[in-house]
């Protein structure tokens, strides 16, 4: 898999995650996604990214365009420095939550995504991509 | 600061949502209506939703309880023109607004918003009969 372009933002604030939100959607329309797709894509960049603000304490969000030998696609990569998850399977189940969300964040990403890994080490932070194709 | 305007019209308040919101508008949307709910003793909210491309889960909570707290307050609440992506989306996600009414358009959630109000009122007069 190829990386055709990539670009790099800050989760700091809630402005943040609309600012996310809508660079998310210009990606996707670029790669022509069709609306349902955009908007389950959105979707899945807005929870993470707010799970990175509220529980990560911020961190970045990579969005990079890929292209394997049959598709394209777009893969966005939360990470932080906050931390940690310690039980990923806990974290993953609905209605599960550690603050004041409904507890859909990362189940729901994963549900809204084609491709969904996280990576959380206790004490040193999370990193979750997620992987839409066209 | 920043604020989402609430119309008020007769018994109703109604509440177009055009701008993407960030979590604390939507938060002071949440408070606004609430303190209006009172202050104009408004009997019903219609939250107008059309122009959203995107509900998550902070957004669907929110609507969430602003329903509650307005049907705390003795208000019905309406949310009407979810676009079918957003609908789609939501349902994936795991929120499917359960116990929220909706209806596709404004003309038809005011039509629900005077029935629902005024089923109300004959309930409560019926009660006064005892």
């Amino acid at each position: 898999m190829k990386v055709l372009n990539s670009e790099s933002m800050q989760l700091r604030s809630s402005e943040d995650i609309v600012l996310v939100r809508q660079a998310v959607r210009k990606k996707a329309i670029a790669l022509g996604f069709g609306l349902v797709d955009q908007t389950k894509v959105v979707t899945a960049s807005s929870e993470l990214a707010r799970n990175t603000i509220d529980y990560g304490g911020g961190g970045t969000v990579q969005l990079e365009l890929v292209q394997n030998d049959r598709r394209a696609g777009l893969r966005l990569i939360f990470e932080d420095r906050g931390p940690g998850i310690p039980d990923i399977a806990l974290a993953l189940t609905d209605g599960y939550t550690s603050s004041n969300g409904m507890g859909l964040g990362l189940g729901g990403a994963k549900r809204l995504s084609h491709e969904f890994e996280i990576l959380s080490t206790p004490g040193e932070g999370t990193r979750v991509s997620i992987l839409r194709w066209k | 600061m920043e604020r989402i305007p609430i119309l008020k019209m007769g018994r109703f308040l109604l509440v177009t949502i055009q701008v993407d919101m960030h979590d604390r508008l939507a938060l002071t949307l949440q408070d606004d209506l609430t303190s209006d709910i009172v202050k104009h003793r408004a009997r019903g909210v219609l939250i107008d939703i059309s122009t959203l491309e995107m509900v998550d889960s902070f957004i669907g909570r929110m609507i969430g309880s602003i329903a509650g707290m307005a049907r705390l307050l003795d208000a019905q609440t309406v949310v009407v023109g979810m676009q079918p992506s957003v609908a789609i989306t939501l349902v994936e996600l795991g929120l499917s607004l359960q116990g929220i009414r909706t209806a596709l358009d404004v003309e038809k959630g005011m039509a629900a918003l005077t029935a629902a109000v005024s089923d109300a009122r004959e309930d409560a007069d019926e009660g006064t009969e005892f």
